[in-house]
């Protein structure tokens, strides 16, 4: 407070205080300096402007198994289809490794989220399909032992010929890999997209495509860069992800609803900004370049990769975040109009 | 006001309802006080809001009752016959245990039900603390104790109930603004209590229940003076389900689009030589 400031207050209770020893009564509202108690609940304000809803209590763990779980569940899809259609059966076991190895760590991450971890198989009491948090337990834990089960028998393959077991192992492994592969690169948009944040909600039709296509997109880069540049099949997945990645950017960009300002405003919206240019725009660049490159291609391939994935981890992270902001607009839970928005203080 | 060993006279199987008068609350936050110690809920500190008398601030995992300090515009005849007097309402918030719930629909482990009073009932012995309800509630009402781990919202005294005991805020509530009963009754009676609201010249008076919704009506109804946003309820509130069925559509077709790139590109671009 200045020294003018709290000599006025001082000389205003000094008058308040002759005028009741005068008149018995004090006629005038008392001090009400700027920020003082004492503001408006209003239509216009609602209550204090203080929001309504909850902000997610995730920790940074869930974008990073929402990264995580898309790119296992493609390259579950990817390892059980590929060496059946083509030649490409190094690919096809790197992708089912991969898959195995990103289910467990997928399942990690979510029990390292949990308020009490302990309690993770609680998940698996009951089985609700009004809950994508419920089907997605279910989802992960299927896909993981699909995924063990293909890799089992890759490794039974190897030590014996022929085996029935490992025969009967792959069938039942790749079948659930695809089957489940499905819902498990993609069902993390639907899981926040079916919630009261108005940010999600408002894309709930884009969320699940946008977070599948950057899970395919995250497995080819990965497989990329374990050694599998020269797949012509990869870069053509690589090209299909990032063509709809800049599609669904651009129809953001597009989109002009009010629910959206944390995708194009502040932090996050850099964030989402960045996570679309990533996965988007650039990835097309370096994967049309390196098919026209007379050398360097792997380079080109490779960093390709290196944007798909930074990309799809912005994206993740960018769009959680997002949310956090949105929950905390007080204005769209209340219906309150934009132009509504008066002054808090206002006397 | 009943005496402490009234039985109700409510049975399990029965739909019981609060109904929150603001008209006659005084800000008192007997009830806030009666929740934590029937509940034995930790206390919320000594933090001050800084931007309205209300230091609650909001419901939370250790704020089952919050009572509101509506300070409004000058308007004169209300809260007071001075126009110099700001309008000075107090509304006692809660779980709406709503009838058809976010929360519940979202909980993937069972520990959200509905009661045999029509309450939605958190079970912090099965609750696991994914915090996936706290973004499915459509009033910001369940919140995560980062502490315990685990999320915490109104019981309705569902223990009190089964003994035939009223819940603990509307049983210390000194002037009957929180009012328990049969839902059906307590409908019956925030009617007459509008008639007689509006009748007196409180042409603002109106009840909120969001029966027009997918919420489908709350079990926990308020009456209020003046436009719901002012209370922070929300006009419109929405279960997050009916966001589902455009969800899973999607994720669908783009799942079976994933499944189509995958085939051909590696059919025909998959083989060497």
């Amino acid at each position: 407070m200045s020294e003018a400031e709290s000599s006025f207050r001082e000389n205003r209770l000094d008058e308040i205080r002759r005028e009741a020893s005068q008149f018995g009564t004090v006629q005038q509202p008392g001090i009400r300096a700027a920020g003082s108690p004492l503001p408006k609940a209003s239509p216009q304000t609602g209550y204090y402007q203080q929001h309504l809803l909850k902000e997610p209590q995730w920790t940074p763990l869930v974008p990073l198994y929402f990264f995580v779980g898309g790119a296992s569940g493609s390259l579950g899809v990817i390892g059980s289809l590929a060496d059946l259609l083509g030649d490409n059966d190094e690919l096809a076991r790197k992708a089912r490794h991969m898959a195995t190895a990103g289910s467990a760590i997928s399942s990690v991450l979510l029990i390292a989220d949990l308020g009490r971890p302990s309690r993770f198989l609680n998940m698996l009491r009951i089985f609700k399909p009004q809950s994508a948090m419920s089907i997605g337990s279910w989802v992960l834990s299927g896909f993981s032992a699909f995924a063990a089960a293909s890799t089992l028998a890759d490794i039974l393959d190897r030590q014996v010929d022929g085996s029935p077991i490992a025969t009967f192992l792959r069938t039942v492994g790749r079948t659930g890999c695809t089957v489940l592969g499905m819902p498990f690169h993609n069902y993390t948009g639907v899981l926040i997209g079916a919630t009261a944040i108005p940010l999600w909600n408002n894309r709930v039709r884009s969320l699940p495509r946008e977070f599948g296509m950057s899970g395919l997109q995250s497995a080819v880069s990965l497989l990329e860069l374990v050694g599998e540049t020269d797949s012509n099949a990869l870069n053509a997945l690589g090209l299909v992800a990032a063509a709809f990645e800049t599609w669904e950017g651009l129809d953001l960009l597009r989109t002009h609803d009010r629910e959206l300002a944390p995708t194009k405003e502040g932090f996050t919206g850099a964030l989402i900004q960045t996570a679309g240019l990533l996965s988007g725009p650039l990835p097309i660049a370096l994967r049309v370049a390196s098919l026209f490159a007379s050398r360097r291609k792997r380079r080109l391939r490779q960093a390709a990769a290196i944007s798909g994935i930074i990309g799809s981890l912005c994206l993740r992270y960018g769009w959680v975040a997002a949310g956090t902001v949105s929950a905390r607009n007080w204005k769209i839970p209340l219906n309150i109009p934009d132009a509504a928005d008066v002054q808090l203080q206002e006397s | 006001m009943s005496g402490a060993t009234d039985h109700t006279g409510i049975q399990p199987g029965e739909v019981t309802a609060f109904l929150t008068d603001s008209t006659l609350c005084i800000g008192c936050k007997a009830c806030e006080v009666a929740c934590k110690e029937w509940n034995g809920i930790s206390a919320d500190g000594y933090d001050f809001t800084g931007w309205s008398y209300d230091n609650t601030a909001a419901l939370g995992h250790s704020t089952w009752r919050h009572v509101k300090f509506v300070e409004g515009h000058i308007t004169p005849g209300i809260g007071g016959n001075s126009a110099q007097q700001l309008s000075w309402e107090f509304s006692s918030d809660v779980c709406k245990h709503c009838e058809v719930a976010g929360c519940l629909e979202a909980c993937p482990t069972g520990s959200l039900v509905r009661t045999e009073f029509g309450s939605v009932l958190l079970q912090p012995d099965i609750c696991n603390g994914c915090s996936y309800c706290v973004i499915s509630c459509p009033f910001g009402v369940v919140q995560k104790n980062e502490d315990d781990g685990r999320a915490f919202k109104c019981t309705f005294c569902t223990d009190r109930q089964k003994g035939g005991l009223m819940p603990a805020c509307a049983k210390a509530c000194p002037t009957e603004s929180i009012k328990f009963g049969r839902l059906d009754d307590l409908q019956v009676e925030a009617q007459v209590r509008l008639a007689t609201l509006q009748a007196r010249g409180m042409s603002d008076a109106q009840i909120y229940d969001p029966t027009e919704t997918s919420v489908k009506g709350i079990h926990a109804m308020f009456i209020i003076r003046g436009e719901a946003e002012t209370y922070n309820l929300p006009p419109k509130p929405e279960v997050p389900t009916i966001y589902l069925k455009d969800a899973w559509k999607s994720a669908a077709f783009e799942a079976v689009a994933m499944v189509g790139a995958v085939v051909a590109s590696f059919f025909f671009l998959g083989r060497k030589g």
